[in-house]
């Protein structure tokens, strides 16, 4: 394939969708799926063939649209109209609103949403531009949307170093969590010695309530396959491979099929793009250790040994993947790449705050009114995000506090609500941007107990090679187990203290350093809750038992010695 | 070969280009406690121990896996340091069930060194207690995982000088184990070839010779150097 074909598959399949009377696209990312998306596809298409109208008519499975707790979601795309997504269908709703279409009459407005709904017309999609409105397991629509116009610039046009420049301008920063910036990650890559390179897209996102991996992996494939390709031409890999978490089984079967139609097509694969770039991607398929979203991890596991840190540097630019130079970078932040060469560094660093550019896609989750996926420009306050986005917090409760950044990161209280969700300013108030995750927290949640969910989570993600974190966690998430279970002293919130300090400083990797986070966090701004629950035996919003039970050997289980085959318990 | 010069504790010294930190510091006569280094092995950077101070990095870092280099201006033993060693023994003493009372390898066990040197007295956390087994299917060695402090000092000499990777760590986190092949017993492991040589260099009683009993398990802390200096100079060719 060369660029004239590329234009022309993008044509035609332009002209395919414009000959259609109208397009519905139901979503069939995991939420709605979880919710019954397939049903109502069956029942439209069931629909469709029964009435002959499959020639007009075109029911398609699309990726994510967003306000995922409101699913499953279906967009009715009519042509010379503006598109409407209904929220909640039913397979009998999906059928109704089938036959309005047919009949002329207006659709049934029960479940539309409007047009102006503030949780969709407020953002900015950049990475998620394509999600919601193509088909994620047909390469044409994603060519239709201009999808590797990108690559075939840069390979045609541009040099390496144009490409390392161009992401350099764009003030791009990692998106996983680190906020390096892209372009001198890029550029170390590119300029370290070595006959072979390797280009890795870390899709192993593990943080709880965070799923906007998952989502970009699911509804746009091909976006990062193009950015992984644009990668690879940068710093002169020819060999690329994503790691994705191995609970993400439909990302992962939808990635691969991407990857065989994109070396199909000759999108991938030997002289990409009738260039003399050839580039091949692999799937990796992790095995449940959120340790492995580490870089130095992540490769151990790709090179198939025991997915544990090692000490860096040296780091993967120097010496990666089989000793070999290594690009490491998110899925999310390989997704922007292609908007970014497509149109210009100088575009992406117009959008967003002063030191953090570019749009930034967040999940939120928890005690909000309509949880989902959004994304939004860089500097936007997290006011903005929960009450204008997000509907604010459901039953008429009070805002308590977001955490940011999942079990790395930290929360961010009522407060600070007017922060602007940037790298810098996350960072001044105790928190990470991390992955995007935000976790919004009404009264009813007590902070200690969120300290311990998150600590617990830590503990056993712990891998287990250096001691600090090992044990360290185990002993961080006993003493907050006494704090809310009331069997504290102001002794043992002293000695967790000293502990958060050793283990953020001692540790091995990223995920001990960080693990202290979310008791730091919560101990800087609700102190006096865990001095409540141990000076007063009280526990503000109802959550924990105050049971008083003393850790004695009995309750504590020793469960950790159990669980290894021909051992007993 | 190229000469690096740093400041370790206010004293000017030099070191080989390429030399660890740690290796700077013990030629030049100075204390640095470790555990899971062992002279003749890969590095780890696991027990955490060895970690120092260097101007301008925000954390401290380990001197067996951090590369010497010109200018470094390193400390070895400041007042947080030495609370963090601390801290580290007194968790590892609390993670299984160390009781020097009864254990073979008292008073020549690295751990009990390393705790007595630091002046480790008393452990302030909750012990975990974990009821973990011995492994006696050998006819020779013993492991007991009670006193393991998962240095995987076992795994890399089996790997990396006997060759046979017998040892390895299974599950993770605290619930990490040295297991024998696919976790069998260590007597019917197919790969083991009963050299020994993980018995040496084990720096607790974890891995000990049978029919040892209360401090009389002394681990022969040569054995190492001289099997890695006989294979160089090929000593058994003859």
């Amino acid at each position: 394939m060369n660029r004239a074909d590329l234009r022309h598959m993008a044509e035609a399949e332009r002209e395919r969708q414009e000959r259609l009377r109208c397009r519905i696209m139901v979503c069939a990312g995991t939420p709605c799926l979880t919710a019954g998306a397939l049903s109502i596809l069956d029942s439209l298409r069931e629909a469709l063939d029964e009435s002959r109208l499959a020639v007009e008519i075109e029911a398609v499975a699309c990726g994510c649209m967003g306000p995922c707790s409101r699913g499953p979601l279906v967009k009715v795309r009519q042509q010379g109209k503006k598109e409407i997504i209904f929220e909640r269908v039913t397979p009998d709703l999906a059928r109704q609103i089938l036959f309005s279409l047919v009949k002329g009459r207006r659709p049934p407005t029960v479940s539309a949403l409007p047009h102006d709904f503030p949780f969709l017309a407020r953002q900015m999609k950049v990475v998620l531009a394509n999600s919601g409105s193509i088909d994620p397991e047909r390469v044409e629509e994603y060519v239709a949307a201009g999808g590797y116009g990108a690559l075939a610039h840069a390979l045609h046009e541009m040099t390496p170093e144009d490409v390392c420049r161009e992401v350099s301008v764009s003030g791009l920063r990692g998106r996983g969590g680190g906020g390096y910036p892209t372009g001198v990650k890029w550029n170390l890559a590119r300029k370290a010695p070595g006959e072979r390179k390797y280009v890795v897209a870390n899709g192993d996102e593990g943080d709880p309530g965070a799923y906007m991996d998952r989502s970009v992996m699911e509804s746009d494939p091909h976006r990062i396959l193009e950015g992984m390709a644009l990668a690879g031409y940068a710093i002169g890999a020819e060999q690329g491979f994503i790691y994705v978490r191995g609970e993400y089984s439909l990302a992962g079967r939808r990635l691969e099929a991407a990857i065989r139609a994109a070396e199909r097509t000759g999108l991938l694969g030997s002289r990409v793009l009738g260039s003399n770039f050839n580039f091949r991607i692999d799937i990796r398929t992790g095995a449940g250790a959120f340790v492995c979203g580490e870089e130095t991890s992540l490769m151990a596991s790709i090179m198939g040994r025991r997915g544990q840190p090692r000490q860096r540097p040296p780091y993967p630019a120097q010496r990666g993947l089989w000793g070999c130079p290594t690009l490491i970078n998110n899925v999310e932040t390989l997704a922007t790449v292609p908007a970014i060469i497509g149109k210009g560094g100088k575009w992406y660093a117009g959008i967003g705050s002063a030191a953090s550019k570019g749009t930034k896609v967040y999940a939120l989750a928890g005690q909000v009114a309509i949880a989902g996926l959004i994304e939004v420009p860089m500097g936007t306050t997290l006011r903005e995000v929960v009450f204008a986005i997000g509907g604010g917090i459901p039953g008429g409760k009070r805002f308590k506090a977001a955490q940011s950044g999942g079990p790395s990161g930290g929360c961010i209280p009522a407060g600070e609500l007017d922060t602007p969700l940037d790298y810098e300013s996350m960072q001044r108030i105790g928190t990470i941007m991390g992955s995007g995750g935000l976790i919004i927290m009404d009264e009813t949640s007590c902070m200690p107990d969120v300290a311990s969910f998150f600590l617990d989570f830590c503990r056993d993600e712990s891998c287990g090679k250096c001691s600090p974190c090992r044990v360290g966690t185990v002993e961080m998430h006993r003493l907050l187990r006494r704090i809310t279970g009331g069997a504290a002293t102001m002794d043992d919130l002293a000695k967790l203290e000293e502990l958060c300090e050793l283990v953020g400083a001692a540790s091995l990797c990223g995920l001990g350093m960080t693990a202290p986070n979310p008791v730091l966090s919560t101990l800087r701004y609700f102190r006096d809750e865990y001095v409540e629950h141990i000076s007063r035996h009280r526990c503000a919003a109802g959550v924990c038992s105050m049971a008083e039970v003393p850790a004695g050997p009995e309750q504590e289980a020793l469960v950790h010695a159990t669980g290894v085959a021909g051992e007993e318990a | 070969m190229s000469v690096v010069t740093l400041t370790i504790d206010d004293e000017l010294v030099s070191g080989r280009h390429g030399e660890t930190l740690l290796q700077v510091i013990r030629e030049h006569g100075m204390e640095l406690p470790t555990l899971c280094h062992m002279e003749g092995l890969s590095e780890r950077g696991g027990c955490r121990l060895c970690i120092v101070e260097v101007e301008g990095s925000l954390r401290p870092v380990p001197a067996c896996s951090t590369v010497a280099q010109e200018g470094m201006v390193v400390r070895t033993a400041t007042d947080r340091l030495i609370r963090y060693r601390r801290m580290i023994v007194e968790l590892l003493f609390a993670e299984r069930n160390h009781y020097c009372a009864v254990c073979v390898s008292a008073g020549n066990c690295e751990l009990q060194t390393v705790a007595a040197t630091l002046g480790v007295d008393h452990v302030r956390y909750e012990y975990l207690s974990p009821r973990l087994t011995m492994d006696l299917s050998h006819e020779r060695f013993g492991i007991d995982h009670n006193r393991c402090i998962l240095c995987t000092r076992c795994v890399r000499v089996c790997d990396e000088v006997e060759g046979v990777h017998t040892w390895d760590v299974s599950c993770r986190g605290v619930r990490s184990r040295v297991i024998a092949d696919l976790n069998h017993p260590w007597g019917r492991s197919e790969t083991c070839t009963s050299c020994g040589k993980c018995v040496q260099v084990c720096p607790t009683g974890a891995l000990f010779a049978k029919g040892a009993a209360v401090g009389e398990m002394v681990k022969d802390a040569g054995m190492l150097t001289r099997v890695i200096e006989g294979r160089d100079k090929k000593g058994w060719n003859e």
